[in-house]
């Protein structure tokens, strides 16, 4: 086990509490970037899609898991920054602009709609949102001329000072751009974490009544947290729309925006880390299913092809499961064995309790 | 000549407003069930089950499978009354197996554990039942009544008395009966119910019973307007927009924002485009919350420490 005897405050705050997980990290972007070199194109675009997801994971997970609110509409908010980023890439704009602003666009948008919605908590929240991605689904067949409406859009190529970064014929510059936006918002995002707006974000996770007595203006944090959670989805859009390449209003279906809810609550709700695990495992488990399903094809003979809707039910039995067994999610259970190795033999089952809470209405009729 | 003409002109669109009215009215007491089915769980235990459209829709499914000639044949009373106890059971079975497990977890647990519960029930749908839609058969499909012009289809006469009646029921019951009243106790201080003997896990697995079999009532009623496919359970979410206009655990709110939503519905799509007539359910309850955060029937206030 290591101890990390803190002498003053800072270590307190540091980014990493010691110099070997800054070795791993650094490593694993090492290993990262080198990717492209390592496997084919196949798994490279499949590398690229995970990037992706975790980004937008990573923008739901500022909301879900670190201010505690619960949104079941993020799609849209991916849907705006890939139709703006598209748009304004039709009219000319270089892609370094556009895509920056296509994040901007969708964080406005978010923090707005967050104005009212930060008002009312929990379910109704949730329920808001949902109520926001139908409306967002049907401005984008409303606006036609600059979304394409039903037709769909073509996102162009993009091209930064004579490179092009096309996901078909440069997918190596593609992969390494996705690589350098997701380094640089996780990056961001943790020292988010230590800055007193990220610990004013926890302080209204945990209670927003003690938050409101600490001096905190809950409904300012709510707005920020939803506005940067938004932003974040929507660069994760902008680079989802380029990844597909062509998309209309049904790329960005509830079904998106429930994933990503599953991408946040099975990597671990409340930890970085927690959105890559559930990126991993989103974009992963449909690859795992079609290969189980070729062999059971294969050597079975059985045709698993030929029931529709088989991926959706596996991953609400995986969604189940963790729910019930690990709600703290992959992430959580990681730190779990590593405290048990840490402390062997000394772990003790009651350690990892879950508390419980409850039901205390707030209904006063 | 004229004025006559106009008179006409104006007596042909107030028998159309009529017509989309009495249309509206039957859709929204449909809506106003399936909303019914949210607020009896969340007026038991303040949970939220966003399966409640695959309950409809399972109960439809049940219904037809039992009843249709081509499957089960059972004459229609007796297929409806054993699809009201199977999903009774199926309803009691999710909270007994799954949502007891996750006793005393934060709300938004239970909110994503049923959306994956609606995926598990419209797979099971789709698995037996197939995707392609199917035609329940009444003995009153086709009955309809003539009023001065308008007409009035028999399934939408039985939507409207079967809602008012089951309103009023389930009202009845969370207002004067024991169990009811118990139930209500265990939403408002689930410790302190159970101390003073309130059997809280019981009434949970009752209730949610109750709210499968009312969402075989909506199932049947709206499978009597049209054909159904495992997909209809997406009607949920607009019931979900009743329920939250009328404010989460007000039963008559329920059935009120269900009314509101399945006459603004079809008004909307005759007078306005028809992307505006699909948002306009969500667009109301945006409103609501935003001017009215609980509700119409609003039952929170300021949070106490």
């Amino acid at each position: 086990m290591r101890v990390v005897f803190k002498t003053s405050y800072d270590p307190d705050i540091d980014l990493h509490d010691h110099a070997w997980k800054r070795w791993g990290i650094a490593l694993l972007l090492a290993v990262m970037a080198a990717l492209p070199f390592l496997v084919g194109d196949y798994y490279l675009a499949e590398a690229t899609n995970t990037l992706i997801w975790a980004l937008a994971g990573m923008g739901l997970m500022v909301l879900v898991g670190h201010t505690g609110q619960v949104s079941l509409g993020h799609a849209a908010f991916l849907a705006i920054g890939a139709y703006t980023d598209a748009a304004l890439m039709n009219i000319g704009w270089p892609f370094l602009l556009s895509f920056p602003v296509a994040g901007l666009v969708a964080g406005v948008f978010g923090a707005i709609i967050a104005v009212p919605a930060v008002r009312m908590s929990g379910i109704y929240l949730a329920i808001a949102t949902l109520a926001v991605f139908v409306i967002v689904e049907e401005m984008v067949i409303l606006l036609a001329p600059i979304t394409g409406g039903i037709g769909g859009i073509f996102a162009p190529t993009i091209e930064i000072a004579g490179i092009g970064f096309d996901r078909y014929a440069a997918l190596d510059n593609f992969y390494w751009l996705c690589l350098v936006v997701v380094a640089l918002v996780t990056w961001g995002y943790a020292n988010l974490m230590r800055s007193p707006t990220g610990r004013s974000f926890l302080a209204v996770r945990d209670s927003e009544v003690s938050a409101r007595a600490l001096g905190i203006n809950v409904t300012r944090t709510r707005a920020l947290a939803f506005g940067l959670s938004s932003g974040v989805t929507g660069l994760a859009g902008a680079l989802m729309g380029h990844y597909i390449g062509f998309f209309n209003y049904e790329l960005f279906s509830i079904f998106i925006s429930i994933n990503l809810l599953l991408v946040v609550t099975i990597g671990g709700l409340g930890f970085i880390p927690g959105a890559f695990l559930g990126a991993i495992l989103i974009t992963g488990v449909p690859q795992l299913i079609s290969i189980l399903r070729d062999s059971a094809n294969a050597t079975l003979g059985i045709d698993l092809g030929g029931i529709p809707g088989l991926d959706t039910m596996v991953f609400s039995l995986i969604l189940i499961g963790f729910i019930i067994y690990e709600p703290t999610g992959l992430y959580g259970r990681w730190l779990k064995l590593r405290v048990w190795w840490e402390l062997f033999p000394l772990a003790r089952r009651d350690m990892f309790r879950r508390q419980k809470t409850y039901l205390k209405t707030e209904r006063m009729r | 000549m004229v004025r006559e003409a106009r008179g006409l002109v104006r007596a042909k669109n107030c028998m159309e407003i009529f017509q989309l009215l009495i249309g509206g009215l039957a859709n929204g007491c449909i809506y106003g069930l399936v909303a019914l089915g949210f607020v009896l769980i969340y007026k038991a235990s303040e949970g939220v089950n966003f399966a409640q459209g695959d309950m409809m829709m399972l109960g439809a499914f049940v219904a037809l499978g039992l009843g249709n000639s081509d499957q089960l044949g059972l004459p229609f009373g007796i297929a409806v009354i054993v699809a009201m106890v199977l999903m009774f059971g199926i309803g009691w079975g999710i909270e007994r197996v799954v949502v007891r497990r996750i006793f005393g977890q934060p709300q938004f647990a239970l909110v994503i554990l049923t959306i994956a519960l609606g995926f598990v029930l419209r797979f099971a749908a789709g698995s037996i039942w197939g995707y392609s839609p199917l035609v329940l058969e009444t003995p009153f499909a086709g009955m309809n009544f003539r009023v001065g012009g308008v007409v009035i289809g028999m399934a939408d006469i039985l939507a409207i008395v079967v809602t008012l009646i089951l309103t009023l029921g389930l009202w009845a019951f969370f207002a004067f009966t024991r169990i009811g009243l118990a139930a209500q106790a265990a939403s408002q201080n689930q410790m302190a119910a159970y101390i003073v003997g309130v059997p809280v896990m019981r009434i949970n697995a009752l209730i949610w019973g109750l709210s499968g079999t009312v969402a075989t009532v909506a199932g049947v009623l709206y499978a009597a307007k049209g054909a159904i496919d495992p997909n209809i359970g997406l009607l949920g979410i607009k019931a979900f927009a009743a329920a939250v206009i009328g404010g989460l655990g007000s039963l008559p709110g329920a059935l009120l924002g269900g009314l509101l939503i399945g006459v603004v519905e079809p008004i909307a799509a005759r007078y306005a485009p028809g992307e505006l007539a699909q948002m306009s359910p969500y667009i109301i309850m945006l409103i609501v919350l935003v001017t009215r955060p609980g509700g119409l029937f609003a039952q929170i206030q300021a949070k106490k420490v």
